[in-house]
């Protein structure tokens, strides 16, 4: 998918000013509230006009204020999951679900009802209302409803902030197995890092109303590890856990990890702070932290005034902080061995 | 209770009368109440003004301007005198009347039910393929449909009771243009027919307790389909 945005919008006070070409399937935008990104969501779905500037998707021009080109929302197939689910409430879960595909001509139809609503388990849902269904369930009927309407684009914007957490880890594998399985391209909405790693290729920084930068999710990270208040979020995905003296035991590639919290015969996700990981120089004897590692360092990075340190342990990676002093008394370099220590307690699940 | 032959005349004309102004007044109302929920224009308070204005103006005044614009000398009334369609002191006249007196709170529940639409169901609709008159017959139709019902039944009751205007434009003539309102005031005025009147009276609390139920009963019905 290509994306060339180049418009200025003024609303009240607020001035969104975006010139950029974008690239790729899985794009995110990262800012805090009121940067302007529902602003510009709302621009290339139409449903707000640019006071100047053109809008193309692909080959086609969406927007344009010097040819008189405003293509009308309907016609643009971008389809938008919004923060909140906006479930039609005078139609049953059904009726939403096909609200967009009856809408679509049937040439254009690319996606098979009974696959998407089987991926997103709404088959137990699809002759309820939409009012007493869960958070979690109306997101995921917004999210099919907007996959039936076979778009060309799929804006998310912020579709999991008003999840609570443990709800919103579980969402995301279908936002983008959803994506990934019919081919549709999507912007990801979000203040959030995390939701950034886990879902998108590449990420425009917006702050103020302007692009700041365009990074991958990754640099993006270590970029604002130093100021993060968790540092550099390593992510784990872990399965099949087995129980041992109260902790769970999970296999992590080739290595085993103990960690306090978990559930049996469950994937989960776990977060750990690049803060929580305590570089050895040698192999210390006893120590009361429950994982003990021996890895390689493969890469330093600089962010502020700390040392990202990536460590590859047995093929499996993991991004470490130390501060500068630590490091030259510890010797750090590309290539060195080194032993790293977590605490059982420092892994948090996510889902 | 008693009900003389004209007495029933009048209750069917009157039900006749404000059903027919209910009817021909709910395209117009659901129409004005887009326009001044949905957008945006210069004059829409010259629009807002000139729709609340017959719910403060005296009804009698309302029928006097009535009777000037389709009386016989009125720009209006001429053009129907001349297509052969006299309007005023017909059954007609009643209804319009009923309309013009009974229309800003027909907007204003209208109103009422379109502005608690969340403007992001329309955004939805629109970016999932929906034209702008789709979105409005599939979502915003459905979504004021509570304010429709309690518009209509306002107005409706609202036009039952409808005398100050009517019978400036449309008179008082029995079994032609007398409504209930009407026949009451004729019995009040002579002292022997007291109890005539307490039987229409009658008749008109037990009308508006009927409206009063529908109306009820359609918002839980609503209500309860919504929470299936």
């Amino acid at each position: 998918m290509k994306l060339k945005i180049n418009l200025e919008k003024k609303l009240g006070r607020f001035f969104l000013q975006v010139d950029e070409n974008i690239s790729g399937d899985k794009i995110g935008v990262f800012g805090d509230s009121g940067c302007g990104k529902s602003t510009l969501v709302n621009c290339i779905a139409g449903l707000l006009t640019p006071d100047k500037g053109e809008i193309w998707l692909d080959e086609q021009c969406l927007f344009s204020s010097k040819t008189g080109i405003n293509i009308s929302p309907e016609l643009r197939s971008i389809s938008i999951v919004f923060q909140r689910p906006m479930l039609f409430p005078h139609l049953s879960v059904q009726s939403n679900l096909f609200y967009g595909y009856n809408r679509c001509r049937v040439e254009n139809r690319r996606i098979m009802p009974d696959i998407l609503i089987d991926l997103l388990k709404l088959q137990p849902l699809l002759k309820r209302g939409v009012e007493n269904l869960s958070g979690g369930e109306k997101q995921r009927v917004a999210l099919g409803r907007a996959i039936l309407a076979s778009p060309r684009l799929l804006l998310m914007d912020e579709p999991l902030s008003a999840l609570d957490n443990t709800l919103r880890f579980q969402i995301i594998p279908y936002l983008s197995s959803v994506s990934e399985e019919f081919h549709i391209p999507y912007m990801f909405i979000s203040h959030s890092l995390t939701e950034m790693q886990l879902m998108t290729k590449q990420v425009l920084v917006l702050n103020n109303g302007q692009i700041e930068e365009q990074d991958t999710p990754e640099g993006l990270a270590r970029n604002r590890m130093a100021k993060s208040q968790n540092g550099y979020r390593n992510l784990l995905r872990l399965s099949n856990p087995v129980h041992q003296n109260g902790l769970f035991l999970y296999r992590w590639g080739s290595n085993n990890l103990l960690i306090s919290d978990g559930e049996l015969n469950k994937e989960a996700l776990f977060e750990l702070s690049s803060r929580d990981i305590i570089l050895f120089k040698n192999h210390p004897d006893a120590i009361s932290a429950r994982n003990l590692l021996s890895c390689t360092v493969i890469e330093l990075f600089r962010s502020g005034d700390r040392i990202g340190v990536v460590l590859s342990v047995t093929g499996e990676k993991l991004v470490a902080e130390i501060v500068r002093s630590a490091a030259e008394e510890l010797q750090i370099i590309t290539g060195s061995t080194t032993f790293i220590a977590i605490k059982a307690s420092s892994f948090r699940r996510l889902s | 209770m008693q009900l003389t032959p004209e007495d029933i005349t009048a209750i069917w004309l009157s039900l006749k009368i404000a059903l027919t102004a209910t009817a021909l007044a709910l395209p117009f109302g659901f129409a004005i109440a887009w326009l001044i929920v949905f957008k945006t224009f210069r004059a829409k308070i010259v629009l807002e003004v000139l729709i609340n204005l017959p719910l403060t103006l005296p009804p009698v005044v309302i029928g006097y301007f009535l009777l000037l614009l389709l009386g016989k000398n009125g720009w209006f009334g001429q053009l129907l005198n001349a297509s052969g369609l006299p309007i005023i002191f017909t059954w007609k006249a009643a209804v319009i009347a009923s309309a013009t007196v009974g229309f800003p709170l027909l907007v204003r529940s209208i109103r009422l039910g379109m502005e608690a639409i969340d403007l992001q169901l329309i955004a939805a609709s629109r970016s999932l393929g929906a034209s702008w008159s789709d979105s409005l017959f599939t979502i915003i139709l459905p979504l004021s449909l509570k304010g429709i019902i309690a518009g209509s039944s306002l107005m409706f009751a609202r036009s039952l009771g409808e005398f100050g205007a009517t019978i400036i434009v449309a008179g008082n003539i029995p079994g032609v243009t007398q409504t209930i309102p009407l026949a009451i005031y004729d019995y009040a005025s002579s002292p022997s027919s007291g109890k005539m009147a307490l039987s229409l009276c009658m008749v008109s609390v037990v009308i508006s307790v009927v409206v009063l139920l529908i109306y009820e009963v359609l918002g839980k019905q609503l209500d309860r389909r919504n929470l299936q």
